[in-house]
């Protein structure tokens, strides 16, 4: 019955997995060798992920599981498995094409660096880890490659050690998202409880199935939020998103491949897995744990795309576009766009690694600069970079008819607007099309149209770099053909239905809205940027607008002020209350045992002198202490045993 | 065969004593891993299925009192056996080593083997103290700064603890005439003692295993005798002197006591989330690094207590929660063992080549010592308890199975992970990231001879993250019945 692929999905992640342990095995030294390996392994990775991708499309709707035990405790068996179905398959192609044009794309990039060898280390075991997190049909073994998907990062962002900022960063990553991973893991805990069971299908017993859905569904919403928390902390979600800015700071492919295509998107691919426990009970697709997930991704999508207007760090700017639209995707899950969300999921991470892999060309060919302030005239240095560059902007703006964002995009926008919740999310995420489309205007003018500022001139990337960008544009714009409304091929393969083609639905209202909205954020930002010096002009009007946006609405400084102090304040409490109350209490304790000795045992010197830490402060010296040994210690104990061993005798004679 | 467990090290003391100077440590560790060798027979020949108590050995002793000299071992002894067997010598490889450190070493491995198996109050408290007084004298005589004071406050803590807990069972033994674990473990599902001498019984026996598990407010001694004591010795105090504690909770405690546990079992659950949460927020605050590990240290023994206390805090328990919970409490004590000593042979080793174990005088490693930095993060990982690696076995079952038995205390009780991840992460930052300290220069990275120690103990670590079923099956049949007792 199964294809022979699904026992075998593990294949995908091992492949990775042990190209990561050989490569480290290998040493430094061995840098082509290295690189060969990660990208042979990503490589057969992909091959398999097609072959993964075939049953999928065979059968609409297809779903086939491999279930297995992982350990038994007691008589309970904890059973793990993989699970093959379109959202598993699609998730697998985007996962190993995305980082295989990274892979490439990072033997240029890293070519000068020291470390080059852990580097692609690193990075195939990241890709290892997300892999085993799409094709996971357990809760538990999911969180299992959710938490080294995390250790990844947090490798990969502190990969530059000797930067203190990349290891403060790294930390920060790892720190915040285990706050909301605190959440995840009492959601798998109160599921494991209620269900008994952390398979996601198992022929009907699954927690995902209509048994089990049944059996918890008076605390489904608060699993859902539980699990959601994880999802918070993982995609950069409002107020957990303070980490994924910082992030910028390992090397730009990382960030193209970790905190903008694949791993912040795990949060929103793994709130698509477990639907079934948020919309568990829904009114007109309306519950409480789906109305949150909106109202969080509303606030991150519009707080996101406002900071990034007032930012000058080319890859800041992304970090934050990718936040935002992040939040446009978990609106898309809560008014219940499943397939929405995920398909914007999918042409995100095409065009958004096709953004980051285009700054790390424009850092790498102006010599190691990230302010687009002095940046400048790139158009003509580096034209491949520069259209493919502009491709990624169209797409991620929305312009319509060519480019993937756009059709995906509206989408959302379509499901946002015929929500029972609330209309407001929909006028939110209509603004959120003009901001973005203005701050990218604004990049775009800064680093591409504007004079040349510097005096190093700058350099196209060599082709190791621009083949992967021209990949990537390739696919941002190719992939609109199974994404328009004529012929929604995607949604419909997410859905397990099959896809019909009409020409005629291509024509939507709101695709001219969109457009009009693209249109006034493009227009917008052409008219203010145009003649736009190194001083921002949106900062000389607006300046304590400016300054509030620039400092990200002040959100780090709060948490600084608020949580971080409180928590580190918490810290030096206890120290301080286990050095100085809670010994002096046990030492009174000690105190009251000698005193127990004493009495019964009439005068002491050593007893009457002695509380617990004074008697060690005057023990020195072994001859002393052997003496103290057997003049006090052991006769107290004894005495103490017998005294005690007749009082014992007394209470019990009395009692009983 | 337990006896030769028992005797080997024993005897072994009395070579090492008169061995060369030089030699010492090389036959003390030969012995310790003869003994070894006798525990992993005894493993290869332990029936798993049955939770019966196996390899018993039985004769009488003294027969005015009722003390049988009587060894045997279940799942969970085996286990803390086979715990034993594996730190002891990696800890007389953390440091050199004379012969009198040796002899003591091996002194507190035969209390060790002894207090795992033996199955008879008298005996095994006898194990129990003896365990005591080596430890004492190691941190007394190699310690650091502050040995004295440690060494003593060490002793009276603990020695308070036993005292009160030698008469709650002289109590026992007077109301019913045996010390026998598996009698009494009979007598204690209906009660054992009624009214206010069962609450005194109880009282003494909790205090004695409190201090020695270093429960929440019993725990302070912990961390000053850690910090003094020297590695191979902090290695087996923290991987298994501590676990005493626990074993005892599992072995007397929990059968001998359940209503009880159960009657204030929010107070007992409070103070193990106290154990758990100010431990790892302290561990944040201290400078030292190895005084940092000690408290995490405690709030790693917090999670088996407050599993321990979970189970017993419903009069109706679901099997399969008592089981996860039991299980999870055996496989932490296992993990914790190996990864507190590894933490601790690798702080020793940052102390020798530095001279220093204050946080702050680190700095850059990871440019210098790539290998140290690598496999020592191993370790770390898994104290935070990432999941692939051993710790996040146990815990997750701990958590499993309180979290159905009691919600709430679970529910905040889990934010020790976070705390705990806090505290590593930013001893690492500091450790391995940054500016490189000045003289770090002359700073070696792993040799060759450490590395021999170091990778079998990681990939120990590693094994039992991701295939942990072996461990399982030492103690699956014992946890079965505990929980059935329970039930």
């Amino acid at each position: 019955m199964n294809p022979w692929i699904v026992p075998n999905l593990w294949i995908i992640p091992a492949l990775p997995l042990l190209a990561s342990l050989c490569i480290l095995s290998l040493g430094k030294a061995r840098r082509r060798p290295a690189a060969l390996v990660a990208i042979f392994a990503q490589a057969a990775a992909l091959v398999l992920a097609v072959a993964a991708f075939a049953p999928t499309l065979a059968t609409p709707g297809f779903r086939a599981t491999h279930n297995f035990t992982w350990f038994t405790f007691g008589e309970n068996a904890v059973r793990i498995g993989f699970v093959l179905d379109p959202l598993t398959a699609a998730m697998l192609m985007m996962i190993t094409f995305v980082s295989l044009c990274i892979f490439v794309f990072s033997t240029g990039y890293m070519a000068e660096d020291a470390n080059f060898t852990r580097f692609f280390a690193y990075l195939s075991f990241f890709s290892a880890a997300m892999l085993g997190v799409v094709i996971s049909n357990s809760l538990l073994l999911l969180f299992v490659c959710w938490e080294l998907v995390g250790l990844a990062s947090y490798l990969l962002i502190g990969f530059w050690i000797h930067k203190p900022s990349a290891a403060a960063a790294a930390k920060k990553a790892f720190i915040t998202t285990r706050v909301g991973d605190i959440g995840f893991f009492l959601g798998i805990l109160w599921l494991y409880g209620t269900s008994g069971t952390l398979l996601l299908y198992d022929g009907g017993r699954g927690a995902l199935e209509a048994t089990s859905l049944l059996a918890i569904a008076s605390s489904a919403t608060f699993i859902a939020l539980l699990i959601f928390c994880g999802a918070v902390g993982k995609s950069g979600q409002f107020p957990l998103h303070v980490w994924l800015p910082d992030a910028m700071e390992g090397p730009t492919p990382v960030s193209a491949l970790i905190h903008a295509a694949t791993m912040v998107a795990a949060g929103v691919f793994l709130v698509a897995r477990v639907f079934p426990f948020f919309s568990s009970g829904a009114v007109d697709g309306v519950t409480p744990a789906l109305t949150v997930v909106v109202w969080v991704g509303v606030i991150t999508a519009l707080m996101a795309a406002l900071i990034a207007i007032a930012q000058d760090d080319i890859k800041r700017i992304l970090a934050y576009s990718t936040v935002s639209q992040l939040g446009l995707m978990m609106v898309s899950l809560g008014v219940g766009g499943v397939a929405a969300g995920i398909v914007h999921l999918l042409a995100h991470a095409f065009f958004k690694a096709l953004l980051f892999l285009g700054a790390g060309s424009i850092i790498h060919g102006s010599h190691h600069e990230q302010d687009i302030r002095r940046m400048g005239g790139l158009r003509r240095l580096m034209p491949v970079t520069f259209a493919t560059y502009a491709i990624g902007m169209m797409s991620l703006s929305g312009v319509p008819l060519l480019f993937s964002g756009a059709w995906t995009k509206e989408e959302i926008l379509h499901g946002t607007a015929h929500w029972h919740g609330s209309p407001i999310p929909h006028y939110l995420l209509l603004l959120g099309v003009v901001l973005t489309a203005f701050y990218m205007t604004r990049q775009m003018i800064y680093v591409f149209f504007a004079p040349q500022r510097t005096q190093n001139t700058p350099h196209e990337s060599p082709r190791v770099m621009t083949i992967p960008l021209i990949a990537l544009a390739v696919c941002s714009i190719g992939l609109s053909v199974i994404l328009t409304p004529a012929w929604p091929w995607l949604h419909q393969y997410l859905l397990g239905r099959p896809a019909e083609f009409h020409l005629g639905r291509i024509i939507q209202p709101m695709l001219f809205l969109s457009a009009v909205l693209v249109g006034a954020g493009v227009g917008l930002g052409v008219l203010l940027y145009r003649n736009a010096e190194t001083s921002d002009p949106l900062a000389q009007r607006q300046p304590a607008l400016f300054r509030f946006l620039t400092n990200r609405m002040w959100l780090d400084e709060i948490y600084h002020a608020t949580v971080l102090r409180l928590s580190a304040f918490a810290a030096l409490f206890a120290d301080w209350m286990d050095r100085n109350v809670i010994d002096r209490l046990a030492g009174g304790v000690g105190g009251f045992g000698q005193l127990l000795g004493l009495v019964t045992a009439g005068v002491d010197e050593r007893g009457i002198n002695a509380g617990v830490n004074e008697s060690a402060d005057s023990t020195r010296g072994i001859g002393r202490l052997v003496s103290t040994w057997h003049s006090g210690r052991v006769q107290n104990y004894l005495r103490a045993v017998a005294v005690g061993a007749v009082t014992l005798l007394i209470v019990y004679a009395w009692l009983g | 065969m337990i006896t030769a467990l028992v005797v080997i090290p024993l005897i072994g003391a009395l070579f090492v004593s008169v061995a060369p100077q030089s030699r010492a440590r090389a036959v003390a560790l030969g012995l310790s891993l003869l003994t070894a060798l006798v525990a992993l027979t005894m493993w290869r020949n332990f029936d798993g299925s049955s939770a019966e108590l196996q390899f018993v050995e039985r004769y009488t002793w003294i027969p005015a009192i009722g003390a049988e000299y009587l060894l045997g071992v279940d799942g969970f002894s085996l286990l803390l056996v086979l715990l034993t067997s594996i730190v002891v010598p990696f800890a007389l490889l953390a440091q050199p080593a004379g012969r009198g450190f040796c002899a003591l070493m091996l002194i507190t491995q035969t209390a060790l083997y002894g207090t795992f198996t033996a199955q008879n109050f008298v005996l095994w408290f006898l194990f129990f103290e003896m365990s005591l007084i080596p430890s004492f004298l190691l941190i007394k005589l190699w310690g650091g700064l502050n040995r004295d004071r440690a060494a003593v406050k060490f002793f009276v803590f603990t020695f308070f603890g036993s005292v009160a807990m030698l008469l709650a069972f002289l109590g026992i033994y007077l109301a019913h005439g045996t010390f026998d674990f598996a009698r009494l473990a009979g007598l204690g599902a209906a009660r054992l003692l009624t009214g206010n001498v069962g609450w005194l019984a109880f009282g003494g026996i909790f205090l004695g295993l409190a201090v020695k598990a270093a429960l929440f407010p019993f725990h302070t001694w912990l961390p000053d005798t850690y910090e003094n004591a020297p590695t191979g010795a902090t290695m087996v105090l923290s991987g298994l002197l501590s676990k005493m504690g626990i074993y005892g909770f599992i072995r007397l405690l929990l059968p001998l006591f359940p209503h009880e546990i159960s009657t204030i079992a929010p107070w007992l659950l409070t103070l193990a989330v106290c154990s758990i949460l100010l431990s790892a927020l302290a561990a944040w605050a201290q400078s030292d690094l190895k005084r940092m590990v000690a408290y995490l240290s405690i709030t790693h023994l917090g999670y088996c207590m407050l599993g321990i206390f979970a189970v017993a805090a419903l009069p109706q328990r679901p099997p399969v929660e008592a089981q996860a919970t039991l299980s999870g409490v055996m496989m932490q004590v296992f993990n914790h063992g190996i990864t507190a000593a590894a933490l601790f042979y690798f702080v020793g080793l940052l102390e020798q080549r530095r001279g220093s174990r204050t946080i702050a005088d680190f700095g850059g490693l990871m440019q210098r010592t790539p290998l140290l930095c690598g496999w020592m993060s191993v370790a770390l990982f898994s104290f935070l308890g990432l999941p692939g690696l051993n710790g996040f076995i146990g815990e997750f079952l701990i958590f499993k199975g309180s979290f159905a038995l009691a919600a709430s205390a679970t529910a905040v009780a889990v934010f020790g992970l976070l705390f705990t991840a806090v505290a590593l992460l930013r001893c690492m930052q500091a450790l391995f990231s940054g500016r490189i300290a000045n003289d770090a220069a002359s700073f070696a990275d792993l040799r060759r001879n450490e590395l021999t120690v170091v990778v079998p103990v990681s990939l120990l670590m590693l094994a039992i993250g991701i295939a942990p079923q072996w461990v399982f099956n030492i103690f699956n049949a014992t946890v079965i019945q505990m929980a059935r007792a329970l039930a």
